[in-house]
């Protein structure tokens, strides 16, 4: 038995990567894309108008690309939840 | 005797949680993402869910750390309470410190104390607990590093405010994957200490898995712990570490929940504590700018090397005075003395109450006003 066990540090740092920043990086991905298309716009009191800074922006494929994301992301977390909850219980299996 | 021991033991749960809410919540909290009884109760909710979803971290602490045969139910109840004592003291003084740690070091001692070295699977303890504590802070920051890099130059078009809502909403999910995780890693800790207990006891058999009632009963403290809410480390967390913006804090609280939930998974008890400090340094060095306050970092560091043979000698103290005393009765004036010393620092600490009415008021340089001087440290 070694002192340290290569194969779970290497799976913690891969899967680590992929689900810590992976999903947020997703995430922002789909924030992205609700951002995207014509903003609106308000008007000042002299004349020039500003671009609104809410989260939507109102392209419709952008908004459809971000659910998609949104989703990925919640589905991805199931699945991984549920993976460690399937490792984590061994006397199950037997 | 058994049942003296398993009190002790929840309550070390309860102030685990108690100490490690503003882990999870702490930024969303000072973000506004979410209101402060709201978040606890979440965060309460997903530790009691957590602490039924992965037994493995359980495992290694009731049966690879000690040998089961030669640990009496004394040995348990006074590392229990060197634990206890060493997170109350710590967390008092503002000393950041893992309570897994103290717990596994309070075990320790008290088995050194009581049967010597030989009775200390020591392979176990290098591999599983010491390893994981120096490695597990530098992959959250690693991981955290990316994470961070990656949010701000997708979202980089985005208008300020756009993204800080953005991210805010991104946080409340995060934050809650944390609480879950640390239901995973920390509620596991008391039920491995519990099912030594149980393997001393004979009542279960050696390597056997923690009982149903007592995954029930350690998911419940620890999630009424969360509940009750360390409001003294949520408000110096989430207002002592100002620079945190919501696309940091999200890349932060994802690096560390899916690193604790990955390492729960193997079995290696790491101190989430760690973890998340690991991941704030990390979400500061991946964006430009940012600095890393390193004097601070280092200091934890050194705090962190001292908790384990700290705690150690706390329960081996602790030994002492049940062996001396003798039989129940010394495990019983051990936890007197826990009880005394409890009442003692929740006097202490009521002079500078923090509570969810005033955690989110403006930061003037430290917890409260009587708390004492190194409170930046306790951020940990």
């Amino acid at each position: 038995m070694s002192w340290i066990n290569l194969t779970a540090l290497w799976k913690i740092i891969v899967f680590g990567l992929i689900a810590g920043a992976g999903l947020p990086a997703l995430f922002a991905g789909g924030l992205y894309s609700l951002s995207l298309g014509p903003r609106l716009r308000t008007a000042n009191a002299d004349g020039t108008t500003t671009e609104t800074d809410g989260l939507i922006g109102g392209s419709v494929i952008g908004m459809v690309l971000a659910a998609i994301a949104f989703l990925i992301v919640l589905a991805a977390i199931g699945w991984g939840v549920y993976e460690v909850y399937q490792i984590g219980h061994p006397a199950v299996k037997k | 005797m058994l049942v003296l021991v398993v009190i002790v033991a929840l309550a070390f749960d309860f102030t685990n949680g108690f100490h490690d809410t503003g882990n999870a919540m702490a930024t969303s909290i000072a973000t506004g993402a979410l209101g402060p009884r709201t978040a606890v109760a979440i965060s309460g909710l997903l530790n009691f869910v957590g602490a039924f979803l992965s037994l493995a971290v359980a495992a290694t602490i009731a049966s690879g750390l000690v040998e089961t045969n030669v640990v009496t139910l004394t040995v348990v109840a006074a590392g229990l309470c060197g634990g206890i004592i060493w997170n109350l003291v710590t967390w008092l003084l503002g000393i950041p410190s893992s309570s897994s740690h103290a717990l596994i070091g309070g075990v320790i001692g008290s088995t050194i104390a009581a049967s010597g070295g030989s009775a200390v699977l020591w392979h176990g303890l290098v591999s599983k607990v010491i390893l994981p504590a120096v490695l597990s802070p530098i992959i959250a920051a690693l991981v955290a590093a990316t994470g961070t890099w990656l949010l701000y130059r997708i979202t980089r078009s985005l208008t300020e405010g756009a993204r800080k809502h953005g991210f805010r909403i991104g946080q409340i999910g995060s934050a809650c994957m944390v609480s879950l995780a640390h239901g995973t890693n920390d509620a596991q800790k008391t039920m491995g200490v519990i099912t030594l207990a149980l393997i001393v006891n004979k009542t279960v058999a050696s390597g056997s898995n923690a009982p149903i009632w007592v995954i029930v009963c350690c998911a419940l403290a620890i999630s009424i712990g969360t509940y009750l809410g360390g409001w003294r480390v949520i408000r110096t967390l989430g207002k002592g570490l100002v620079e945190i913006e919501s696309p940091q804090g999200m890349a932060a609280e994802s690096a560390s929940a899916a690193v604790i939930l990955l390492s729960s998974s193997f079995g290696y008890s790491l101190s989430t504590t760690h973890v998340a400090t690991g991941s704030i340094i990390g979400t500061g060095l991946g964006k430009k700018g940012a600095d890393v306050r390193w004097n601070v970092a280092g200091r934890m560091a050194t705090a962190w090397v001292f908790t384990l043979p700290s705690a150690g000698l706390v329960g081996a103290a602790a030994f002492g005075i049940a062996h001396g005393v003798g039989g129940t009765f010394g495990v019983v004036v051990d936890i007197i003395l826990l009880a005394l010393l409890a009442v003692f620092i929740y006097w202490r600490s009521r002079g500078s109450k923090v509570d969810p009415n005033n955690v989110n008021a403006e930061w003037t340089g430290s917890v409260a006003p009587a708390a004492d001087a190194p409170v930046e440290t306790a951020a940990a």
